[in-house]
């Protein structure tokens, strides 16, 4: 329990951390005020909207104003859309998030027993054909995929849409595009193009841990026990290779969130990615600064379940003693 | 007594680089039930792999070139690795070197002893529980029945090496391959372990392979001692005999590099040289290059096995012709 509280603990001051870095970034990327007033403003127009945005105040104090407010749940409106960015976020971040999801759990369904898998049959024609495949999915930049999936699937084939969510449903303040044929059409090649780089990485971790687990001396033991191959594959060669995969797992997983912008803007995708997108070029410091603070909750929020993961998976841990933690 | 564990003109090649390398080369050995072998010898004489052969676990690049084993009379070393996994564990157990590493650490003690348990025998899971337990107090840990639900890593290496033990005896095998099974602990649990191992083995009447290099350990715990030079065994007897006087100058030279402690002063032996490796073969004898007493023929001709007493000898000066002659 002490753990957890500690883990507790450090995180709220990581997201401290990432606020206030974000917060003195953004005072340096551009006058919002040039922006949102038009060239024939004069001077004391200029004024009057920047001290009603505060920013005439002491940096110090901008910085608990923001956070005092964003605990509330209040960041700001944004400059350039005229809304609380509370609201526009909460608009876009289901649709990043399903995506985030989806492609994670592609990357992770099939990664994970397709490594174990190459791992076992490391001679198997299929085993050495996926370990090329998973070498040109590392390789291969994530816009180049999208883009070709595109061609292929939309353009030559018809079969998918090339943008877009497709229909959503509302439930509670959530819009979802799972609950919807031409919502779950439209998640496809984005999912796939945001899951084929994950994917390749999870296997080739999953087969590279799996295959120095095999050579452990327990796993000997295991056999000179007369166990059965599955159960010393699965019980206790898979349970070992899972600590560093779940960890990775983890990681890539903020990283798929973070980053999903490239695949938001090659699908046109209503989420978080294209909103991020118009704010940098708008320097919508607001809208950025939540952006950020949020990214580094998500990351947060992960690397916490990847700990209580670690809990749940490695005696050792519980124990205090010898956590292994990759990050 | 008839043989438990027979092991004729065994020989082991590893492959690498399309050469097939000769790591065990023509060894034979019987050991009669009940009865303590130790196996000894300097690292890289083929101990261990020995040892791995007759647990039928030789893997890839190493495997199994020539020989027969033959396990209560009937051969093993071709049955399939169903056939041989139901003997592993059950008939034919195994107590390797590291206790840090033998044991799964993310598994109860206990779960790893009921899953063996109820691999090989028939029983409920509360009849296997109990049977865990009481082999925890049988190999000395104390509260067993607690101790089922501590994980490895809450342990001491001499207690987990006590429950390797309580795994190897889990389903009352009739033979046990113990490869090093103190090497990795203090000097001061190894006796203790010893002792268990050695208890444990009378009380059922077990059949030992016990590998070392530990000369101590042979004299403690061996019934007969088979000595293996570079692939080879070059010597094979009671462990009495052995010790005081034995023939192949090689085992001789082993005896002699047991520290005294009578003789502090005394320097310490050594036999110069080192032992050819599987990659470079020696011809004739393996040993003549580092023996004080070679012959001429010593480095060409390959020494059978000689009757000399109760031991056999793998070396020309215990040839009876030789003998006579001189």
């Amino acid at each position: 329990m002490s753990f957890v509280l500690g883990r507790l603990g450090q995180t709220v001051l990581v997201l401290l951390v990432a606020a206030f870095v974000s917060f003195a970034l953004f005072r340096y990327v551009g006058d919002p005020v040039n922006n949102m007033v038009g060239q024939s403003a004069s001077l004391a127009d200029r004024e009057a909207m920047r001290a009603a945005l505060g920013l005439d105040d002491a940096f110090i104090l901008q910085f608990a104003r923001f956070v005092g407010h964003a605990l509330t749940g209040d960041f700001g409106m944004s400059y350039r859309f005229g809304q609380p960015v509370a609201t526009l976020i909460a608009e876009r971040f289901p649709a990043t998030l399903e995506l985030a999801l989806i492609s994670m759990l592609i990357a992770t369904g099939l990664g994970v027993p397709l490594g174990v898998w190459t791992a076992l049959h490391r001679d198997h024609w299929a085993a050495q054909a996926l370990m090329a495949a998973s070498l040109i999915g590392v390789a291969l930049p994530t816009f180049l995929i999208g883009i070709a999936l595109i061609l292929f699937f939309s353009v030559w084939l018809g079969w998918l849409p090339s943008f877009g969510r497709g229909q959503v449903v509302e439930i509670g303040g959530w819009t979802t595009g799972l609950l919807t044929t031409s919502g779950l059409r439209a998640l496809v090649l984005p999912a796939v193009t945001l899951g084929v780089f994950q994917l390749a990485l999870i296997l080739r971790l999953a087969r590279a841990e799996m295959l120095e687990v095999m050579r452990a001396d327990f796993i000997r033991f295991a056999r000179a026990r007369g166990l059965k191959p599955r159960a010393i594959q699965y019980r206790h060669a898979l349970r070992n290779t899972l600590v560093p995969v779940v960890t990775m797992i983890g990681l890539q997983f903020g990283n798929v969130f973070a980053f999903s912008i490239i695949v938001e803007t090659v699908f046109q995708w209503p989420g978080l990615g294209l909103l991020v997108i118009q704010a940098i070029q708008f320097a919508d410091v607001p809208l950025l600064a939540a952006y950020l603070v949020l990214i580094a909750l998500c990351f947060a929020v992960i690397n916490l379940a990847v700990d209580l993961a670690y809990v749940a998976i490695d005696p050792r841990v519980r124990s205090g003693g010898g956590a292994r933690r990759a990050a | 007594m008839s043989a438990l564990l027979s092991v004729q003109g065994l020989r082991v090649e590893i492959a690498r680089r399309g050469r097939a390398m000769t790591a065990i080369d023509d060894v034979s050995f019987e050991i009669a039930a009940g009865e303590i072998l130790g196996v000894v010898g300097e690292s890289g004489a083929g101990k261990s792999v020995t040892g791995t052969a007759v647990l039928g676990l030789l893997e890839r690049p190493a495997y199994q070139a020539g020989g027969r084993i033959l396990f209560d009379g009937r051969r093993i070393d071709t049955l399939d690795d169903d056939a041989m996994r139901t003997l592993r564990g059950k008939e034919i157990a195994a107590v390797f070197q590291d206790p840090l590493t033998s044991l799964d650490p993310l598994m109860t003690i206990g779960d790893q002893l009921i899953e063996t348990i109820r691999t090989h025998l028939d029983l409920t899971p509360a009849e296997a529980v109990e049977r865990a337990a009481r082999l925890l107090a049988e190999v000395g840990i104390p509260a067993p029945r607690e101790r089922l639900a501590s994980y490895p890593h809450e342990m001491s290496g001499g207690m987990r090496q006590r429950v390797v033990l309580a795994l190897a005896f889990s389903c009352e095998p009739r033979l046990i391959i113990a490869d090093e099974p103190t090497t990795a602990l203090d000097v001061s649990i190894q006796a203790q372990i010893l002792d268990l191992l050695r208890a444990m083995c009378r009380e059922r009447g077990t059949t030992v392979m016990l590998v070392t290099h530990d000369m101590g350990v042979i004299a403690e715990v061996a019934d007969r001692v088979a000595v293996m030079y570079a692939g080879r065994l070059v010597e094979l007897g009671p462990t009495a005999g052995l010790l005081g006087e034995a023939v192949h100058p090689y085992t001789r030279g082993l005896m002699a590099s047991i520290p005294d402690m009578h003789r502090r002063d005394a320097e310490l032996a050594q036999i110069p040289g080192s032992m050819p490796r599987p990659d470079a073969p020696v011809p004739g004898c393996a040993f003549h290059p580092r023996c004080p007493r070679a012959l001429v023929r010593c480095a060409s001709e390959r020494p059978p096995t000689f009757a000399v007493g109760a031991s056999q000898v793998a070396c020309w000066l215990a040839d009876p012709v030789a003998r006579s002659a001189a």
